[in-house]
C-alpha cells in the first residue's frame, strides 16, 4: 500500500516542494504581519475613515475563500497589464487573506493593554505613533504571539492552494508524483508527512508557549 | 498537549506508516485487482446491463470533445456522442447515459474506484497506462502539438528550448513527451485544460502543449491563438475500462467496428472535426 | 471587462446552481462535523482512557494537514486502501462532505473541549456532591454553559467550512467556484466581473452567518 521507493525516487520533487512551501509561508507571514499591524492600528485610531477601511477590509476578506483571492491575483491582474506567476500570486493571496486574521489578533492584543499606559506615555511628551510603537505594541505583541503561531500553522496548510495555480509547492509536487507514478496513496501519504514535519512541532511549540504565557500572567 | 502525548503521537505515526508499508509487501499483488475485486463475480458489462445505464467519465472543459455549456447545461463533443453511440450499441438506447466530469488527473482513480464504467476523455493509449487500466481499440488518432499566441516566435517543436515555459494539464502524457523531446524544459501543470488555457492567455507561459485535436478546439474558442508545427507524437485515443473487464472491452470494440462499418463514425468525425478521418 | 456579458441570465443561473451545491455540501458537513466534533470533544474532556488518547492522535494529525490534501486523499487514495477486504468509495459530493467533516470535526472537537474546560471545576464538584453522576453533571451543568461560550468560535469555524468548500474544485465538484471557472473560461473579459460577483455571494452568505452568531451571543449573554 505504501511504497517507500516512491519517496526515494521522487525525493528531489518533495524537497523542492517542501522548500517552496516554507518560503511561501514565511514570506506571507512577514507580509501579513506588517499589513495586519497597519490594519489593526487603523481600526483603533479613532480616525473615522481609517477605521472604516480597517473594518471593511477585515470583514470582507475574512468572509471570502482564500482560493478566490488567489484566483483574483492570478486571473484578473493581467487585465490591468500586471502578471504574477503561480508562486507569486499564491503568496500575495495568502498575505492578503492572513492579514485580516492577524489584524484581529493584534487589535485584541492592543485593546488588552490598559488605556492608562497610552495616556501616561502621551502626557510624558510622546506622540501617538511613538507611544504606540514604544509602549503599547511591545506589550501587545506578547499576547499576540500564540494566535500568531496558530496563523503560521494555518499559513503552511493554506499554502497548498498554490497547487491550483501551478505554484510549485509541496501539494503541486505531490500531484506530479501521483501523475507520474499512479501511486496515489503513497504520493499523498508522503506529502502529508512532509506537512506534519512542519506543522506538528509548531503546534506543540505553540501549546507550550500558551501555557507558559498563561502562567506568567 | 504535553511532551508525553507529543512523543506518543510521533511513535504512533511512525508505527502506522511502518505497518502500512509492511502491508504493501504482502498485499501488493492483490491490491491492483482489489479495485474491481469486490464485484468481480458479476462483470462490469452485466452490471451495466442490469442497471440499464452507462456511466461515462468525460471532460467538461475540452472543446470539440467534452465541453459543458453553461447556458444549456449540456456537455457536448465527440467523446460525449461516442458515449451515446456505445449506449445504443450495448443497451439499445442512446439516451441511457450518465456523464460524470473527469480531468486528466482524476480519470484513472475514478475508474479504479468504480465511480464510472469507462473513460472517454481524450485519453492516449500508453504502455504505462495499460498497467493500470484496459483500453479499447483506437477510436481517435491525435498527435501532440503546440498552441501559441499569434505572432509568437515559436513555430514548432524545434523552437522550444530549455528557456521556454510550457503549460500543460496534470496527469497528461504530453508532459513526459515534451520533457523527452526537450530536456530541462520548464513545464507548469494545471488541474485541467481550461486552467492551462487561461494561464496561456494570462501570459504565464510561451506555449500550451497537448493533443492537436484539443488545441484546435481552443484555437476555435479564441482566434488570437493558433496551433503551430506538425504533430510531434502519435496519440491514439482509447476508451479505458477497469483492468480485467474483457467482456466490456469486447462490447466496446464491437460498437466501434459497427460504427465504422455503417458510416456513423465518419459522420461523427465530420460533425466535430470538420473533415473525414484520414484512412491509414 | 464585460459586465453585461458576464452577468447574462444563463451565467447567473449556472452560478446559482453552483451555490446550491456549495450550500448543500456545507450544510451536511456542518451538521456532521458538529455532532462528531461534540462527541470527540466530550470524550477527550472526560479523559476516557485509551479512546481519549487515540482520538487525540487522530485530531492532532487531521488538524495539522492541509484540507486540500485530505479532500484529494479521501476521494482517490482511500478507495485504493483495501483493509481486511473492506473498501470505501464515494461519489464526488459524498467524498467532499466526508473530507470536510473529518477536518472540521477535528477543529470543532478542540473548540468544544476548550469550552467545557473553561467551566470552573468547582461547579462540577458541587453538582457531584449534590448527588449527580458525572454524565448528569456534564449534561445539566457543564454542557449548557460551555455551549454558550462556544457559539462565537463555532460559528467562525462554520464560516471557514463554507469557504473551504471551494477547495473541492480540485476534484471537479460542481460547486460555486467550479462553475465560476467554467464561465471565466468563456472569455478573459469575464474574469473580474465573475470573481467580484462570486466574492459578494460568499460574503453575503458568511456575513449573514456571523450576524446571526452576534445576535445569539447578545441574547444568551
Amino acid at each position: 500500500m505504501i511504497d517507500f521507493s516512491i519517496l526515494v525516487n521522487y525525493f528531489p520533487y518533495y524537497i523542492e516542494g517542501f522548500l517552496n512551501t516554507i518560503l511561501a509561508s514565511v514570506l506571507a507571514l512577514i507580509g501579513s504581519f506588517v499589513l495586519g499591524s497597519i490594519l489593526a492600528v487603523f481600526r483603533i485610531t479613532g480616525v473615522k475613515p481609517l477605521q472604516w477601511i480597517g473594518t471593511a477590509y477585515v470583514e470582507f476578506v475574512r468572509n471570502i475563500p482564500l482560493l478566490l483571492i488567489v484566483f483574483f491575483f492570478w486571473y484578473a491582474l493581467p487585465t490591468f497589464g500586471m502578471r504574477l506567476d503561480g508562486f507569486q500570486a499564491g503568496t500575495v493571496g495568502l498575505t492578503i487573506y492572513t492579514a485580516a486574521f492577524i489584524a484581529e489578533a493584534i487589535r485584541a492584543g492592543i485593546l488588552s493593554v490598559p488605556k492608562g499606559q497610552m495616556e501616561a506615555a502621551r502626557s510624558s511628551g510622546m506622540t501617538y505613533v511613538q507611544a504606540m510603537l514604544h509602549v503599547v505594541l511591545p506589550q501587545a505583541i506578547k499576547l499576540v504571539i500564540p494566535p500568531l503561531s496558530n496563523q503560521f500553522i494555518n499559513l503552511i496548510k493554506n499554502s497548498s492552494v498554490l497547487t491550483v495555480v501551478a505554484g510549485l509547492d509541496l501539494m503541486y509536487f505531490a500531484d506530479k508524483v501521483n501523475g507520474d507514478s499512479y501511486a496515489t496513496v503513497s504520493a499523498y501519504v508522503f506529502a502529508g508527512l512532509f506537512y506534519l514535519v512542519l506543522t506538528l512541532p509548531m503546534s506543540y511549540g505553540s501549546h507550550v508557549l500558551e501555557r507558559r504565557l498563561a502562567k506568567s500572567s | 498537549m504535553n511532551k508525553k502525548r507529543f512523543s506518543l503521537l510521533l511513535v504512533c505515526m511512525i508505527a502506522l506508516v511502518t505497518v502500512l508499508g509492511a502491508c504493501s509487501t504482502t498485499t501488493a499483488p492483490s491490491a491492483s485487482n482489489g479495485a474491481g475485486g469486490t464485484d468481480s463475480a458479476s462483470s462490469q458489462l452485466d452490471q451495466i446491463k442490469q442497471r440499464g445505464k452507462l456511466i461515462v467519465g468525460v471532460k467538461y472543459d475540452t472543446k470539440l470533445f467534452g465541453l459543458k455549456d453553461p447556458s444549456s447545461g449540456n456537455v457536448e463533443g465527440f467523446d460525449v456522442d461516442m458515449a451515446h453511440a456505445l449506449a445504443k450499441s450495448i443497451l439499445g438506447d442512446e439516451s441511457k447515459v450518465e456523464l460524470k466530469e473527469v480531468t486528466s488527473k482524476t480519470r484513472i482513480p475514478m475508474l479504479n474506484n468504480g465511480d464510472i464504467d469507462m473513460v472517454i476523455a481524450t485519453m492516449t493509449i500508453t504502455d504505462e497506462r495499460k498497467k493500470e487500466v484496459d483500453f479499447s481499440d483506437v477510436y481517435f488518432q491525435a498527435g501532440q502539438s503546440l498552441l501559441v499566441k499569434k505572432g509568437s516566435p515559436i513555430k514548432g517543436i524545434e523552437d522550444v528550448t530549455a528557456d521556454t515555459t510550457i503549460l500543460a494539464a496534470k496527469g497528461a502524457t504530453s508532459i513526459k513527451n515534451i520533457e523527452e523531446k526537450v530536456p530541462n524544459v520548464k513545464v507548469l501543470e494545471y488541474d485541467n485544460y481550461q486552467d492551462a488555457f487561461n494561464a496561456l492567455k494570462a501570459g504565464q507561459g510561451d506555449a500550451l502543449t497537448t493533443d492537436d485535436a484539443i488545441l484546435y478546439g481552443m484555437a476555435a474558442q479564441d482566434p488570437n491563438y493558433e496551433v503551430v508545427g506538425k504533430p510531434f507524437t502519435d496519440e491514439p485515443y482509447g476508451i479505458a475500462v477497469k483492468k480485467g473487464q474483457t467482456a466490456l472491452v469486447e462490447a466496446i470494440n464491437k460498437g466501434l467496428t459497427d460504427m465504422k462499418a455503417d458510416g456513423s463514425y465518419n459522420e461523427l468525425y465530420k460533425k466535430w472535426i470538420g473533415k473525414e478521418p484520414e484512412s491509414k | 471587462m464585460d459586465f453585461a456579458g458576464a452577468y447574462s441570465a444563463d451565467n447567473l443561473r449556472f452560478l446559482m446552481e453552483g451555490l446550491k451545491m456549495t450550500l448543500y455540501i456545507a450544510f451536511w458537513a456542518i451538521l456532521l462535523s458538529f455532532v462528531i466534533g461534540c462527541i470527540i470533544g466530550v470524550i477527550r474532556y472526560m479523559q476516557v482512557p485509551v479512546v481519549s488518547q487515540i482520538l487525540a492522535v487522530i485530531v492532532e494529525v487531521l488538524r495539522n494537514l492541509p484540507l486540500l490534501l485530505i479532500i484529494f486523499f479521501v476521494q482517490f487514495a482511500i478507495p485504493q486502501i483495501n483493509v481486511f477486504g473492506l473498501q470505501f468509495k464515494f461519489t464526488v459530493p459524498a467524498g467532499a462532505i466526508i473530507a470536510l467533516t473529518l477536518f472540521e470535526a477535528a477543529m470543532i472537537s478542540e473548540v468544544v473541549r476548550a469550552g467545557l474546560k473553561s467551566i470552573p471545576k468547582g461547579q462540577v464538584e458541587a453538582a457531584r456532591s449534590s448527588g449527580l453522576g458525572s454524565i448528569q453533571a456534564l449534561w445539566h451543568i457543564v454542557l449548557p454553559q460551555g455551549l454558550r461560550r462556544m457559539v462565537p468560535p463555532l460559528v467562525s469555524q462554520f464560516i471557514s467550512l463554507l469557504k473551504d468548500t471551494s477547495l473541492a474544485v480540485i476534484v471537479a465538484l460542481a460547486e460555486l467556484m467550479h462553475n465560476a471557472q467554467i464561465i471565466i473560461g468563456q472569455s478573459p473579459n469575464y474574469s473580474i466581473p465573475i470573481l467580484l460577483l462570486v466574492a459578494m455571494i460568499y460574503f453575503v452568505v458568511n456575513y449573514t452567518l456571523s450576524l446571526i452568531s452576534r445576535r445569539l451571543e447578545t441574547r444568551t449573554a
